[in-house]
């Protein structure tokens, strides 16, 4: 109601203007660096690039140690998305329609998997992916990343599944649906958001994380977290760079956000408000 | 309390409207009597809820004012309007228990505790839940919630109006017909202006002294439950009002004959010339069967018996018309003719009835 | 709405719990084999017990590290649930401007987050960082490499900035599915702002609320990766949180039967005060 929104006058908007300052200026200076020469980092400060140049950026695009790791990234995130997603959406269907033997007790320890602190299973881990030959493999990083990704995945699509009313299925079978080919013709289209929520999160979740996906590779699937943290200690201070390398990990979060923009607010509170 | 006037009221939810379809209520001005029980009838997205809303001060018209005595509202918020409003789904403070959610809206105000809790004893005794004035509203059913909304409408004594959005929807039929008297009730013994929306006709003629009927975001009559089901003012009004509503033909209208599918209706009145599209308008209580040459050719398609009368479903030609027999009449096994009682036919052009005493003067 | 019993949806779960349990189970028995054993180097294990969870227990250093981890979840959740609602009721209901917002306030969250250690290292820099620069020329001192408690609220205003959106997000969820009735009704009812913050819109955030403060505080008892960036877990062992202190003992000192012991402890801390949230949000959610 109009009436309503108007009750939100100029304060409000004050405060997002200033939150999303606040939001917006590391990210501009990242971007301000990244535009200038390491000379002009270290020796002017200033506001916003003299001449601006797009050397750093070069630099990484025509590295295939630098853009592999992109590259890397982004093979062992998708791998990790379908995987989860594949595995969670039969189980968020039981979960969300049955009672079975131990069921809660199930779900629960589903769930803390997703507390479970990642440094804890680092060493672990690298043991494991280490003694069956996995060690420095895209799938060792989409596995892994499984651990909290699949319980989540489970919680998210069983929310949206709930929502579903379950005459929907009965109907479909009176129908003469066989279970799979109900679940794929007519329910997953009745969940597609919340599979796009699931998805996102799954990606969200891999791409930010570095802990183990660094611990799990060394050269072949090494990710572009870990190449900049090298690069960091090693080259010493090459600014320029560093801020282009992280500038162009923000990219691919930024376009699966504009994908899923208008399921954000609903998919940030997992289908369960 | 006092007399609520719109004036030359318009409204749009668009910034710009231009078109007619724009705009969701459409030029009006309508006068509330104080005291009065109102009900406003209409299908959904007539506008009803809109102009309930402007009256309340919850939205700000386009155009035009509300008045309430003398006294400009217009640009004045809800709480200087001094207004009550019942809601179409319960809104009830959840965290709070039945007797805070009652009292909520007196101790806004500042009343004093002892008063606050005499009427707050007083409204659930009315709405049936004096035994569950201390439990948590969260864990209530609808049905209750509903109940506790419509005594936070009512708790208040010293209101302009009362207005109610469909409140009745989620109780079950056995509750409304309960809550519809004790509304009622209320009315008579505190005289509140009362404005009660809804799209059930039963619900509007059992409520209201006056019923208001809007179509397309406009109102298309205002007046008493009798005069509605006498002369609808409107085609709209003839098919809500009523059950079945009245049978519509299409009819070519030469003075005090109207020409229908071949067969002649003689009319009360003469009628000018008139262009535009013609409709004869007859309600199903004032036609009734017959065999030979008289009336209208009619065939039969469906009897339904609803236990008090029955209903003739059939057509003329291509129009569908209902006719009414009472229990005790039988029903000739050939009746092909339909015969309008003339008294009660109504003329109407492009859905307009046409006033013949009127028409005359004009003419 | 009662289910029916159907003990085959195992079949459906079945999946799950392979890739699971491979991935859980197996790592978290290795842990477990640690922590009850000795090695001197090479395949040579010998039981020791309890020993290394009483070594973990009486430990200065992470009793230390616990210490700060509480603190830093507690002041996190502190600020970042009020500030998260705030933000929240103060976001655009609809429209091209909520769907802006929305879009910007959800940019820190897909940062990598050794990216948003990065950044921060950067912004807070006294030589080449905007706030660092800025801070010196307004005579403020301010260095987060040597100074402990300039260290703390860099890493403090880091993790605000880089989560309180996901709090402000779940928060406008729950605002947005408030129907206007509620709003209506409240102005017919005279409620002032803060009742209507207090009896409605509160009372509508809270479930998720509950999903926020528990998502907060899981993620906060683990940070790592942020701080490590920024400030490496100096000046000393200002900023060393748990995690931090659990990989520089497994991966820095090997030490991998009081890592392993210490491993678990963390795990059920953290398991422990989820359950209680879980337990009061699976009660709530009954109730209503």
């Amino acid at each position: 109601m109009a009436a309503v929104a108007e009750s939100k006058g100029r304060g409000a908007a004050l405060v997002m203007v200033l939150y999303l300052l606040f939001l917006m200026l590391p990210i501009y200076w990242l971007l301000n660096m990244s535009l200038k020469t390491n000379a002009e980092i270290l020796g002017t400060f200033s506001l916003w690039p003299k001449n601006p140049t797009l050397a750093n950026y070069r630099t990484i695009l025509t590295d295939p140690s630098w853009y592999m790791g992109y590259v890397n990234s982004l093979i062992y995130v998708v791998m990790n998305t379908v995987i989860s997603i594949t595995v969670a959406l039969p189980a968020a269907y039981a979960f969300s329609r049955y009672r079975f033997m131990g069921d809660k007790h199930l779900f629960f320890w589903l769930l803390t998997n997703r507390m479970a602190p990642a440094a804890v299973f680092a060493l672990p881990f690298f043991q494991l992916y280490s003694s069956i030959g996995l060690f420095d493999t895209h799938i060792a990083v989409a596995l892994a990343h499984c651990l909290f990704n699949v319980p989540l995945a489970v919680w998210i699509l069983e929310g949206f599944m709930s929502g579903v009313p379950r005459e929907i299925d009965e109907t479909a079978y009176i129908d003469g649906y066989s279970f799979p080919r109900f679940f794929v013709k007519i329910f997953m289209p009745l969940i597609a958001s919340g599979i796009g929520v699931a998805a996102f999160f799954c990606f969200m979740f891999s791409w930010v994380e570095l802990l183990l996906s660094r611990t799990l590779t060394s050269v072949n699937a090494k990710p572009i977290a870990a190449t900049m943290t090298r690069t960091v200690s090693a080259s010493g201070l090459d600014w320029g760079v560093l801020a282009a390398a992280g500038m162009l990990t923000i990219i691919p979060g930024a376009l699966v956000i504009w994908f899923v923009r208008n399921y954000i607010a609903k998919g940030f509170a997992l289908g369960r408000v | 309390m006092a007399r609520i006037t719109l004036e030359n009221l318009s409204h749009s939810y668009l910034p710009a409207p231009s078109k007619d379809e724009d705009w969701a209520l459409k030029p009006m001005t309508l006068t509330w009597e104080d005291g009065g029980a109102y009900a406003l009838l209409g299908s959904s997205g007539c506008g009803k809820s809109t102009l309930l809303n402007i009256i309340s001060g919850l939205l700000l018209p386009s155009k035009g004012r509300v008045l309430f005595g003398d006294r400009d509202m217009t640009g004045l918020s809800t709480m200087e309007r001094n207004i009550a409003q019942v809601f179409q789904f319960p809104v009830v403070y959840d965290t709070m228990s039945v007797r805070e959610n009652l009292a909520f809206p007196l101790k806004n105000r500042g009343l004093p505790a002892d008063r606050i809790a005499a009427r707050v004893a007083e409204i659930a005794e009315m709405i049936g839940m004096r035994d569950a004035l201390d439990r948590r509203a969260r864990g209530l059913t609808a049905d209750a919630k509903q109940k506790i909304s419509l005594g936070r409408g009512m708790v208040r004594q010293d209101v302009n109006a009362i207005l109610f959005d469909e409140p009745l929807t989620v109780i079950d039929p056995h509750m409304k017909w309960e809550l519809r008297t004790q509304l009622k009730e209320l009315h008579r013994r505190f005289g509140h202006t009362m404005i009660y929306v809804t799209h059930d006709q039963t619900e509007a003629l059992t409520f209201a002294d006056q019923v208001v009927v809007m179509y397309d975001g406009r109102v298309v009559q205002a007046g008493t439950p009798q005069a509605l089901f006498d002369a609808p003012e409107h085609t709209f009004v003839g098919y809500f009002i009523g059950s079945p509503g009245m049978n519509l033909m299409d009819a070519r209208i030469e003075g005090a004959i109207a020409h229908i599918e071949g067969a002649q209706v003689p009319l009360p009145y003469g009628y000018g010339a008139m262009r535009g599209r013609t409709q004869l308008g007859i309600r199903p209580e004032f036609l009734s069967l017959g065999t030979g040459q008289e009336g209208l050719p009619y065939t039969i398609r469906r009897i339904e018996d609803v236990g008090h009368h029955r209903i003739i479903r059939g057509r003329v030609g291509q129009a569908d018309v209902n006719v009414i027999v009472p229990e005790d009449q039988p029903i000739p096994a050939d009746a092909n003719r339909v015969i309008p009682d003339p008294a009660h036919a109504h003329v109407y052009l492009d859905d307009w009835r046409v006033n013949p005493a009127r028409q005359e003067r004009a003419a | 709405m009662d289910k029916p019993v159907n003990n085959r949806a195992w079949l459906l779960v079945l999946p799950v719990l392979l890739l699971v349990a491979f991935s859980a189970i197996l790592p978290l028995m290795t842990v477990v084999n640690y922590s009850v054993q000795d090695t001197f180097g090479g395949n040579q294990f010998f039981w020791a017990g309890l020993d290394w969870f009483e070594e973990v227990i009486h430990s200065d250093r992470i009793r230390a590290a616990l210490g700060r981890q509480i603190l830093f979840s507690a002041i996190i959740l502190a600020i970042e649930i009020p500030l998260g609602i705030f933000v929240a009721l103060n976001m655009p209901k609809k429209g091209i401007w909520a769907s802006f917002c929305l879009v910007l306030m959800a940019l820190p969250l897909l940062i990598p987050w050794n990216v948003v250690g990065t950044i921060w290292q950067v912004f807070g820099r006294v030589d080449i960082g905007l706030l660092g620069f800025t801070l010196r020329k307004l005579g403020i001192s301010y260095n987060y490499v040597n100074d402990a408690i300039d260290a703390w609220i860099t890493v403090v205003v880091m993790d605000v900035w880089h989560w309180t959106s996901l709090v402000a997000l779940l928060c406008y969820a729950g605002l947005q599915s408030i129907p206007d009735a509620y709003y209506q009704a409240a102005r017919i009812d005279q409620a002032s702002r803060w009742k209507v913050f207090r009896y409605i819109e509160l009372p509508k955030m809270q479930g998720v609320l509950l999903i926020a403060v528990l998502l907060r505080f899981m993620d906060s008892f683990m940070i790592y990766t942020e701080p490590f960036v920024v400030t490496g877990g100096g000046p000393g062992n200002a900023t060393t949180f748990l995690s931090i202190d659990l990989v520089k003992m497994a991966v820095g000192q090997f030490d991998l039967g009081p890592a392993a012991a210490f491993s678990l402890i963390y795990f059920l801390v953290i398991l422990l005060i989820s359950f209680v949230f879980y337990t009061v949000m699976t009660r709530e959610k009954e109730d209503s």
